[in-house]
């Protein structure tokens, strides 16, 4: 579905700087795929995103979505922050209708799935309330509705569950991969967390530092639907150890 | 609980006031402090009443120029921080004029105006503008820039235009700001509006404190002085509670 070519991208500071974000990602990512993108800060995770998403153009390379090259916002996506970025003065219910409303869209038409969404998110019977009225884990759902409801093909997150706490952050893992399953779709997942990593994807993307690199693409061969109990499995716990070993490895090696 | 709270917010300083009042009064009769340097409370409330009906007009007259000063601060101060904050090249432009409006000191403009636009209560009005625009431009301007990037990046990859991110996020977004410039707006609206009757005026709050200061009034400039402070005090209040409707999701100070 997406095809990225050989993609560089260089931006400029405020202060004039060059900075390496992304140096040659080479990168296929298939219909209705999971793919989690995992790295320590700085590896252009979240750049490779806007790419992706059309927000901001790439040096060189080409990026294409379904075919067609990237050339400004591609509208059929869905984003997901770290920070949920609900508006305030809305409630619930019209903070889920507003990437609708965005889109240009009539939203009137959209209420009874906004509701749907809400309930399949454990969120039935809040749709009156004010965000600040919400814990974390539960504006970050209203955010998850939000990108869902105009059903785009392509979701992209950008550590979306990094400013949850540890319990909370497992439990949205597990509902996201349940709201997957529904309705399937692809996934971008940024993440530094590797577990969360490999709970989540179909395969995971290891990227290394300064510049943004792709350093291997691992598969990721665990059943469906996946568990917490997964973490005690032998595999699992293989591919953490590559991952970990691929991300910090070239770090040592330089020490 | 709550009747600990109501005498701790109300009760206390009521009657800390009454107590500050009553030994005002006490110590004019004490020291026998001529009334022209220090007049007793009861002699402000005397002379005070004694104007009730005068009073109304000049009130209602500085009242007007306020409101008026105000009501222009906020129609140039909004659409100007919206200029400022999305075109850089306005912003270079106009910036240092705003700044530059700014420093220089308003009771120093005031006659020069008076000289320029006439006497009445239209320059009147500008001086309160002048006095009260500069805090709606740079509150206002600093709400607009506040937007989450990613929240401008969602407008974006959905395309919709910048008039209805302007509209739907920005804006709203930028509503408590606005009104945390409005406050000190209304404020300084009525400074205005008394520096410009200072300067040359024949009417208004203003008005009769200097000519009562001239002719050793000073119960009359005291007692209008109270009027004054209760009027900025009911404008603040007004601005609060329009933005206390206007921004509902917005929790009141010490309730959460």
């Amino acid at each position: 579905m997406i095809r990225l070519d050989h993609v560089d991208k260089t931006y400029r500071t405020r202060r004039g700087d060059p900075v390496h974000a992304l140096d040659d990602i080479t990168l296929d990512v298939g219909e209705n795929e999971f793919v989690t993108l995992v790295g320590p800060s700085g590896c252009g995770k979240s750049t490779l995103l806007k790419l992706v998403a059309g927000l901001t153009p790439a040096t060189g390379g080409a990026i294409s979505i379904r075919g067609q090259a990237v050339r400004e916002p591609f509208p059929d996506v869905g984003f997901v922050f770290q920070q949920p970025v609900l508006l305030p003065w809305r409630s619930v219910f019209d903070n889920v209708l507003f990437s609708v409303e965005m889109l240009g869209l009539d939203p009137r038409q959209y209420r009874k799935q906004a509701g749907d969404l809400l309930e399949l998110t454990g969120l039935g019977g809040f749709e009156t309330k004010y965000p600040r009225e919400l814990s974390g884990g539960m504006q970050q759902r209203v955010a998850i509705c939000r990108a869902l409801l105009p059903d785009p093909s392509l979701l992209l997150m950008d550590e979306p569950f990094g400013a949850l706490d540890a319990m909370t952050r497992e439990e949205m893992s597990l509902e996201l991969l349940r709201i997957w399953e529904e309705r399937r779709k692809t996934i971008l997942f940024v993440t530094h967390s590797i577990p969360e990593a490999i709970l989540l994807a179909d395969r995971v993307v290891v990227m290394t530092p300064r510049p943004g690199r792709i350093a291997r693409v691992l598969p990721v061969e665990l059943p469906r639907p996946r568990t917490m109990d997964l973490e005690f499995d032998p595999r699992f716990k293989t591919a953490s150890d590559e991952v970990r070993r691929l991300i910090f490895a070239p770090r040592m090696a330089t020490r | 609980m709550m009747r600990r709270r109501i005498v701790a917010e109300y009760v206390v300083p009521a009657l800390t006031l009454v107590a500050a009042l009553a030994l005002w009064e006490a110590a004019t009769y004490a020291f026998k402090i001529p009334r022209f340097i220090m007049p007793a409370p009861s002699a402000i409330l005397g002379e005070g009443w004694e104007w009730r009906y005068r009073f109304i007009h000049h009130t209602w007259v500085t009242l007007y120029e306020t409101l008026g000063g105000f009501a222009l601060s906020i129609a140039v101060g909004v659409p100007l921080a919206v200029l400022i904050v999305y075109s850089p090249a306005l912003r270079s432009a106009l910036y240092p004029l705003i700044v530059l409006t700014q420093s220089v000191p308003k009771i120093a403009i005031a006659p020069v105006l008076l000289l320029v636009v006439g006497h009445g209560e239209f320059p009147k009005v500008i001086v309160a503008f002048l006095v009260a625009f500069f805090p709606v431009v740079v509150d206002t301007a600093t709400g607009l820039a506040a937007t989450p990037p990613e929240l401008l990046d969602l407008s974006r990859s959905y395309r919709a235009s910048a008039f209805k991110t302007f509209l739907k996020v920005r804006l709203p977004m930028a509503l408590p700001f606005v009104f945390a410039g409005a406050k000190v707006a209304i404020t300084l609206s009525v400074i205005g509006a008394v520096v410009g009757e200072f300067v040359g005026s024949d009417a208004g709050l203003g008005y009769v404190i200097l000519s009562a200061t001239s002719y050793w009034k000073t119960e009359l400039a005291f007692s209008s002085m109270i009027l004054l402070s209760v009027m900025a005090i009911l404008l603040f209040g007004a601005v609060s509670l329009v933005e206390r409707l206007t921004c509902p999701w917005l929790a009141p100070a010490g309730e959460e």
